[in-house]
């Protein structure tokens, strides 16, 4: 299979995802993350937050919220046991709280291949923004998929 | 609760106390797939990871990527965190214990902040690095 580069530019469909405290309790337990102000409202306010935050990968969290997920597989035409995860990248503008919903939308940026084709590197950015339309956050990510026909060798 | 670094206080080559993390468990593995919605069998189904040529399961990159989320706020505030981003450069497996460690490369100014750059690493028991990473944090 040769990487198809004409989804360089491919805008997915955007979609609101929203952070459920009992998400983010299960994630900071995943993590290991003990801290009070993930959980406890009065931890957070006395913390100087004004209301409870997220921890700062939970944003991978709503980003996997998408209700088409499995879209970059799916254009790719890949299985999911073929990818690996290249790099993560968060550049942070405004917080996110529990409760805040937020439209995610993800874009294909770059698309380019080593070791003669066997594996595949797809780069993607997603915007998130809050309610009013405030960017929140940015997520870049590298995407690498293993050949289905280098992988079989 | 950690307090936000005083920017002139900061020197480069400061290190972040190291995180000696307990072994990295199945158990852990399955409450990081409900708790972040990155359900890709290969992390949980052993079934599945050798149908693709695994000797076994292994951690979702994002959850030692979590890691480094709690090694950056030991160090400053969860709303003084500007960027945070990794290269994942080798599989974490189970019962791996990784080390999280961190240092300041750089000081700087910029958009009317006092910003501080950070180098930060899970490295496991065999002094392998598994994510190599870096993140910006607001000083006062």
């Amino acid at each position: 299979m040769q990487l198809d580069k004409k989804l360089i530019g491919h805008e997915f469909k955007a979609f609101d995802a929203t952070a459920e405290a009992g998400k983010v309790r299960l994630f900071c337990k995943a993590i290991g993350e003990e801290d009070p102000i993930y959980s406890d409202e009065a931890a957070a306010k006395a913390a100087g937050y004004k209301a409870v935050p997220v921890p700062p990968t939970f944003l991978q969290a709503l980003t996997n919220d998408d209700p088409e997920k499995g879209g970059l597989l799916k254009a790719l035409n890949v299985d999911i046991g073929l990818i690996l995860h290249g790099e993560q990248h968060y550049d942070y503008y405004a917080p996110v709280y529990v409760g805040d919903t937020i439209t995610c939308q993800q874009k294909v940026t770059d698309m380019y291949d080593k070791k003669g084709g066997a594996l595949w590197f797809v780069v993607s950015e997603t915007s998130m923004k809050n309610k009013a339309g405030k960017p929140v956050a940015k997520a870049t990510s590298i995407t690498v998929v293993r050949n289905p026909d280098a992988a079989k060798k | 609760m950690v307090a936000a670094p005083k920017f002139d206080q900061v020197k480069v080559g400061d290190e972040i106390t190291p995180i000696v993390l307990p072994p990295i468990s199945r158990h852990q593995l399955a409450l990081y797939c409900g708790g972040s919605g990155d359900h890709n069998p290969i992390h949980v189904d052993l079934d599945f990871a050798k149908k693709f040529g695994f000797k076994d399961v292994f951690a979702h990159g994002m959850l030692s990527m979590g890691f480094l989320g709690r090694l950056v706020t030991s160090y400053a505030p969860r709303d003084r965190i500007r960027k945070l981003g990794t290269r994942f450069t080798a599989i974490t497996w189970v019962g791996d214990v990784i080390t999280l460690s961190g240092k300041v490369t750089a000081k700087r100014e910029e958009g009317g902040e006092k910003l501080i750059d950070l180098e930060v690493r899970c490295t496991n028991q065999n002094g392998q690095d598994t994510l190599q990473g870096h993140a910006t944090v607001a000083a006062n």
